[in-house]
């Protein structure tokens, strides 16, 4: 069993329920073949940083989980199969790694407030950038 | 004669003091360098989002190639642009 850790990026169209269903179909996927998930985050709605399928926003969820080599594979093929996944990145935590994200899960009660801070103002605004386009 | 050859200047001469540059992760005992944070890797890139060089950044070889690592996934999962112009 190794530690991996997945970013993804659903595209922006899909509703809450629709990002919920998208992300539980991953975890899911992972447990079913005796993945065991650490930690899983939602980013939420963020700006990106250069245009993915002519979009410029996205979900961002972030998942950490230990299992199998050979799971990967499949996660990532499931990944390129499903057409709300935009981008993934799966990286395995060396112990440099993993040690920063026990650090970082430790501490996520307090810097999470920040982040949560942080994305509601982010979209507010790019809703308002939509409705102008529209 | 020795004291004509003598040059006063109305302001003391500003003489370049070599500041030592060092590896701040080696100072600073980082050993991970997160590909999640934008805003920490941004400080190793220029305006155009091109990595710096390690002669200016004075990071040391192991963790310029952590560096290296760090902001070429974080550029995969657009946290950051592979190409822009006044980044900064």
């Amino acid at each position: 069993m190794n530690n991996y850790e997945t970013v993804f990026i659903l595209t922006p169209v899909l509703s809450d329920a629709q990002m919920k269903e998208a992300v539980d179909k991953f975890k899911v996927l992972l447990t079913d073949q005796g993945a065991e998930i650490v930690n899983e985050e939602n980013w939420g709605l963020r700006k990106l940083a250069y245009p993915i399928e002519k979009k410029n926003t996205g979900f961002y969820c972030f998942l950490e989980y230990k299992a199998e080599p050979t799971v990967i594979n499949r996660l990532e093929v499931n990944f390129r199969r499903d057409e709300r996944v935009i981008r993934f990145l799966t990286v395995k935590q060396d112990h440099f790694a993993f040690e920063y994200a026990e650090k970082r899960r430790n501490n996520k009660g307090g810097a999470k407030k920040h982040e949560e801070a942080k994305p509601v103002q982010e979209t507010t605004a790019v809703e308002t950038e939509e409705a102008k386009e529209n | 004669m020795a004291k004509q050859s003598e040059i006063r200047y109305l302001t003391p001469l500003s003489v370049d003091v070599k500041k030592k540059k060092y590896c701040r992760f080696k100072k600073n005992g980082i050993k991970y360098i997160d590909y999640k944070d934008p805003e920490f890797l941004k400080k190793f890139l220029n305006e155009q989002g091109k990595i710096l060089p390690r002669r200016i950044t004075g990071t040391s070889l192991k963790f310029q190639r952590r560096i290296a690592q760090a902001v070429k996934r974080a550029r995969h999962i657009a946290l950051l642009p592979y190409v822009t112009d006044l980044m900064k």
